[in-house]
């Protein structure tokens, strides 16, 4: 399955680094993201925007993990010449990842 | 339990005024904070300074507080913004006299000033820019400002003195949002787990309708209902720092725990280290739920710890030009033929030897936001050929903007829409400074 079914997610940015959450919709499902959706999963999912470092953080009270992504907005906001600088779309291509069921 | 409301009036620097007016007129607001000021604003706004000393605040300064007054008149609301931008005294003056214009009487207006080190930059070329770990020294662009995040202590001052309406040029986002709560509750600067949920309060409040329903939605499966009159936040805060947030019964958005979820990680990095002027956030156990009588969203659980003492400052430097251009195909082979217009055009600055330092090309439609993570189609009944350039000077840009529009008549066929915007770039450093360096002002005026 996607995450797109499971998940929802919000991309930030600062500088050149990219923000992205990733937040089940049910409580339950948040082992099975955490188990798949590590931060060398992420890292290789993105790979193709260059020489990115991932790290993943959890929260602890709320079901939900943050993947900071440095390098990843082709130089950041005031420089990048991509159309999205910010990388607001970043989020979507993440709920396009597959995992498995279980 | 003492407990004060304050309203999200704007969540960056164009955003819409009337969710704002229609909290003040029905929400029974305590406060209203106005966060209007993006990370290049200033810089910009700095440029308008130099070429006018009483220009450089927010360009619509003048449209929101045309509003605000009338309002804050009917329904009194102590209003604190960062719409001074480059120029806060300035701003000031205006809304004074506007105030009069309007027959605001009784309002004392405060002006924080401070931030702009503008002049001190050569004193911190050893300082380390975030962004590449070189000494600021190295950067070898002309510098147009330099403005450093205050945190709550002038504003919080600016409302003891008993200002309705506090101006501010750089404050952290959240420090907008926090200075009533230690002005109200009299919080110790030094009581950091209070700090850090006054932080909270801030970083959720302070992108205003993002989250309210803005930016959520997902239509058929994530929907938010009618987002043409989305309502504005606002926050029920205690003395012990609990949060409820709403918004207004009658307007359109949505506030649910997913909501206040996404816009608790939104921009955030380490959620244990949130920095700020004011103390390190700690929003790692923060609990999102459904408030007990039904009414609005509970957020209670953020911490914190002693400030690094440091202040982050924004350098922002002329960075050239940045020129897009773009153009349309449609039908057979339409991606074919956009990908020989985008080599046209690089072969031509090739041929020409126009010094063009950086040029990048996009298939608006199949291949322009993600450089291959998701699969890019094959073919595709219509797309957009995209052009950027980065150019040190404006004959550089003049030069590829001919190029893109000779596409007409020199390039593939049946290309159509061509647009072309050259945008003078102001790009950002960032350097750390200590808070010992900089010296806050809180001047007040009073319209009788």
């Amino acid at each position: 399955m996607k995450l797109y079914d499971i998940a929802h997610s919000r991309t930030g940015d600062k500088g050149n680094t990219s923000t992205i959450s990733l937040i089940p919709y049910k409580e339950a499902d948040f082992s099975l993201i955490k188990k798949y959706v590590t931060d060398e999963a992420v890292a290789k999912w993105f790979a193709p925007l260059g020489p990115i470092k991932v790290t993943r953080y959890e929260f602890f009270k709320v079901p939900a993990l943050n993947f900071v992504i440095e390098n990843a907005l082709g130089g950041g906001v005031t420089h990048s010449l991509n159309i999205d600088r910010h990388g607001k779309s970043y989020s979507s291509a993440l709920l396009e990842m597959e995992i498995p069921d279980k | 339990m003492k407990k004060i409301r304050i309203g999200s009036g704007a969540g960056y620097a164009d955003d819409r005024i009337e969710p704002a007016i229609d909290l003040i007129n029905r929400g029974n607001l305590d406060y209203i904070c106005f966060e209007c000021l993006a990370e290049r604003t200033i810089a910009i706004a700095q440029n308008q300074k130099l070429a006018d000393p009483n220009a450089g605040y927010n360009d619509l300064l003048e449209y929101r507080f045309k509003k605000i007054l009338p309002a804050i008149k009917a329904h009194p609301t102590k209003v604190i913004t960062n719409m001074g931008a480059a120029n806060p005294k300035a701003a000031t003056k205006k809304i004074v006299e506007m105030a009069a214009e309007y027959g605001v009487h009784n309002l004392k207006i405060a002006t924080v000033s401070g931030d702009d080190i503008t002049t001190l930059t050569s004193n911190y070329g050893a300082n380390e820019m975030m962004e590449d770990h070189q000494p600021l020294s190295s950067l070898n662009r002309k510098i147009i400002s330099a403005n450093a995040y205050l945190g709550a202590k002038a504003i919080v001052t600016a409302l003891d003195q008993g200002a309705d309406i506090v101006v501010t040029g750089r404050v952290a986002d959240p420090s907008l949002f926090m200075a009533p709560l230690i002005h109200e509750f009299g919080w110790n600067f030094t009581d950091y787990d209070k700090l850090g949920k006054g932080t909270l309060l801030g970083h959720l409040l302070e992108c205003a309708g993002q989250v309210s329903g803005g930016y959520f939605a997902d239509p058929g499966y994530k929907d938010v209902d009618k987002l043409w009159e989305l309502g504005f936040p606002f926050a029920d805060v205690t003395d012990t720092g609990d949060i409820t947030l709403h918004k207004l019964p009658d307007t359109g958005g949505l506030l649910s725990t997913d909501t206040v979820k996404e816009q608790l990680i939104y921009e955030i990095q380490d959620p244990t280290k949130y920095y700020t002027p004011d103390v390190i956030a700690d929003f790692s156990n923060v609990q999102v739920e459904p408030a007990k009588d039904g009414e609005g969203i509970h957020v209670i659980g953020a911490t914190g710890r002693a400030k690094t003492g440091e202040l982050k400052v924004s350098v922002g430097y002329e960075d050239g030009y940045i020129t897009e251009g773009g153009i349309n195909y449609g039908g057979h082979n339409a991606f074919n033929k956009a990908k020989l217009a985008t080599e046209i055009v690089r072969k031509r600055l090739q041929l020409l030897k126009v010094p063009v330092d950086a040029f990048k090309e996009d298939y608006i439609g199949a291949d322009s936001l993600y450089h291959g993570v998701l699969p890019v189609p094959e073919h595709v009944s219509e797309i957009r050929a995209r052009i950027a350039t980065r150019t040190s000077s404006l004959e550089a840009a003049k030069e590829v903007v001919r190029e893109v529009k000779s596409l007409y008549t020199n390039g593939p066929s049946a290309g159509g829409g061509v647009r072309t915007i050259t945008q003078k770039i102001v790009a950002i450093a960032s350097i750390t400074v200590p808070e010992n360096d900089i010296r806050t002002h809180v001047d007040s005026e009073e319209v009788k």
